[in-house]
């Protein structure tokens, strides 16, 4: 494959720069248009010490705009995107196949399906907050460790298993939740059934944020510090135990990692699908497969995706909004394809 | 470093694979396996390895119980480089070598300039050297192979097993990696399919049939028409080569019947 040859560095750097640039562009823009200067002094103005040197020049309507509205869910976004990119990677080196995500899995259906049962009977209500993101998490667990066991032939990953597993559990998954959404209305009318199949950042708050942040912050500092056990994973189950990696006990890490991200992600978001299968593979074209390099990259790129595309479901048939699921299954549908065509061809 | 198994065995659910085996390999010495597919030479090497869990028996890696050892340390010890890995992403040869570095590293460790240049000389010593920044997947599949053994010698551990390295290999480079194993001078045991190759290679030789060890000795003692009949039910005319002066088989086919029973009694 002819692979781009600019260094690594490089990469970050352009990247981290563009994501700055997201951040205060897609803040901007909306049915009240922000210029990306005012956005930046507005953030700029939250931040102490820094305050004491920004002239506030700008409207309190703006400051509402940018500060209550469009940021959390800016923030919100990226942190989303983040996340399910890094499940995807997460997800990818534990049955050792690129086609992995989320989405196609079963796993965001699967916390759709606990966490609207989760609100029907409050079962985790003692949590407050967390109990939404708690019964996902617990479906998100559920699905990962059906589907890999399900596909599980001979002590390896049947690629043609895992698919067609993903498929039936994600059916499963969403027969219940439609179920479950449509014979209780109303303490479900906050979170329809399209949010749960579809996705969608509207009505994000800065409360929102914090659980997703910890676990992508807890989950990134576990998966970089033992990426080097990761490296091994994708060389097959067998070779990485040689190379000294505790394979069972690094799977049911793995598990776990991704059901968290997955859990806590979906529990805000809905399920926004092929993230998690286009950014991984994207990013390894850039920098190659090394998990080093690999995950940083996702949570950049993956935040920015998300960001860009919420800003498509938002203004595209505006004043209406678009679930922002639908836009990411439109492109990352067919990039699907193109992956499982590039795959068997080989 | 020294291996000695003893009564090792092994079963799927209630299907037992390997039956009683034990074997020892000395210091620097070059043990083969041999015998027909499904006989177990590589189950007890996965065995040895950590790929599958022994159901009885004992194996020693000089004094430390291999069968307890954490995959870590045991992966200080013993290397191992199996059949081509099939590898579906983007590694660099240099990535796949440095994973080698795996066992000796501490969670928070960085790549260090010690490690580099043991992947270098890895590298040197298999003669990819050269290739270190290309794709591993669009290696052929000699100079694959060439680049695990390079990660195995990255592991710097003084035992290597060879889990039929050479299987699907062509000639050329069936010898290029068994004589550049040879020339480690480091203790080996080596499951090989081709009886020609192990009589060039190995010092010792242990005959596996249906999952218990039939026979073992020093190559010219083991590699007879008699044994070779009993193993692998094929008529063979042995004899020492006049250059490599190691045993040479050759098969008989039916047309030479008459011949080959001659050879048998």
């Amino acid at each position: 494959m002819r692979r781009i040859h600019i260094s690594t560095k490089t990469i970050y750097f352009l990247l981290i720069l563009f994501a700055i640039a997201t951040v205060l562009i897609s803040i901007g823009i909306g049915p009240v248009n922000v210029p990306a200067q005012t956005v930046a002094k507005i953030i700029g103005s939250k931040i102490p010490f820094l305050n004491d040197y920004i002239i506030q020049d700008w409207t309190v309507l703006q400051e509402n705009i940018v500060w209550g509205l469009r940021f959390p869910r800016v923030a919100l976004g990226f942190v989303v995107g983040a996340s399910l990119a890094v499940t995807g990677v997460t997800m990818q080196a534990l049955v050792r196949n690129h086609l992995a995500d989320p989405f196609i899995l079963g796993v965001s259906s699967g916390a759709s399906a606990t966490a609207t049962l989760g609100m029907l009977f409050g079962t985790f209500s003692f949590l407050g907050v967390y109990s939404l993101s708690l019964s996902a998490f617990i479906g998100a667990a559920i699905s990962i460790t059906l589907v890999y066991t399900i596909s599980r032939v001979n002590g390896r990953i049947d690629i043609k298993q895992l698919l067609l597993s993903g498929v039936v559990i994600s059916m499963i998954m969403e027969a219940i939740t439609k179920i479950i959404t449509l014979s209780a209305p109303n303490a479900l009318g906050l979170h329809n059934a399209q949010f749960w199949m579809s996705g969608s950042l509207a009505g994000a708050k800065w409360a929102y944020l914090t659980l997703p942040l910890i676990v992508i912050f807890i989950s990134m500092t576990f998966l970089m510090v033992q990426h080097r056990a990761l490296n091994a994973l994708l060389m097959g189950d067998d070779t990485a135990a040689t190379l000294g990696v505790n394979v069972s006990r690094m799977q049911k890490m793995l598990v776990l990692v991704a059901s968290l991200l997955a859990g806590v992600t979906i529990a805000v978001s809905g399920s926004i699908g092929f993230v998690g299968l286009m950014v991984p593979h994207i990013c390894r074209l850039l920098v190659g497969s090394d998990h080093k390099k690999v995950l940083p990259l996702c949570v950049i790129l993956g935040g920015i995706l998300v960001v860009w595309t919420d800003v498509a479901a938002r203004m595209l048939i505006a004043p209406e909004e678009l679930p922002i699921g639908v836009l990411t299954a439109l492109v990352g549908g067919p990039f699907f394809i193109w992956l499982l065509k590039r795959k068997s061809k080989e | 470093m020294k291996l000695k198994a003893e009564s090792v065995g092994f079963s799927y659910s209630d299907k037992i694979i390997l039956n009683d085996i034990s074997l020892d390999v000395k210091n620097k010495e070059f043990v083969g396996i041999i015998g027909p597919n499904g006989s177990g030479k590589s189950t007890i090497l996965k065995n040895f390895y950590g790929a599958l869990k022994a159901n009885k028996g004992v194996a020693y890696l000089d004094d430390d119980d291999l069968f307890c050892m954490k995959a870590n340390s045991r992966a200080t010890k013993l290397a191992v480089v199996g059949q081509e890995d099939s590898v579906t992403f983007d590694f660099k040869v240099e990535e796949i070598v440095s994973m080698g570095r795996n066992p000796h590293k501490k969670l928070f460790d960085g790549a260090t300039s010690i490690d580099k240049n043991i992947i270098h000389n890895a590298l040197r010593q298999v003669g990819m050297d050269t290739m270190a920044k290309r794709q591993f997947r669009n290696l052929s599949g000699g100079e694959k192979q060439r680049v695990i053994i390079a990660r195995a010698l990255a592991q710097k551990t003084d035992f290597l097993i060879l889990d039929e390295p050479t299987n699907h290999l062509d000639i050329s480079y069936q010898l290029q990696v068994l004589d550049l194993v040879k020339s480690l001078n480091i203790t080996v045991l080596a499951a090989i399919h081709d009886l020609n190759m192990a009589s060039l290679y190995c010092d010792r030789l242990y005959v596996l049939k249906n999952g218990s060890v039939y026979s073992s000795g020093l190559v010219h003692e083991i590699l007879t028409p008699e044994l070779i009949y009993e193993v692998y039910g094929v008529y063979a005319d042995v004899r020492v080569h006049p250059i490599t002066q190691k045993v040479m088989i050759t098969y008989l086919p039916n047309n030479l019947k008459q011949l080959r029973e001659e050879k048998v009694v």
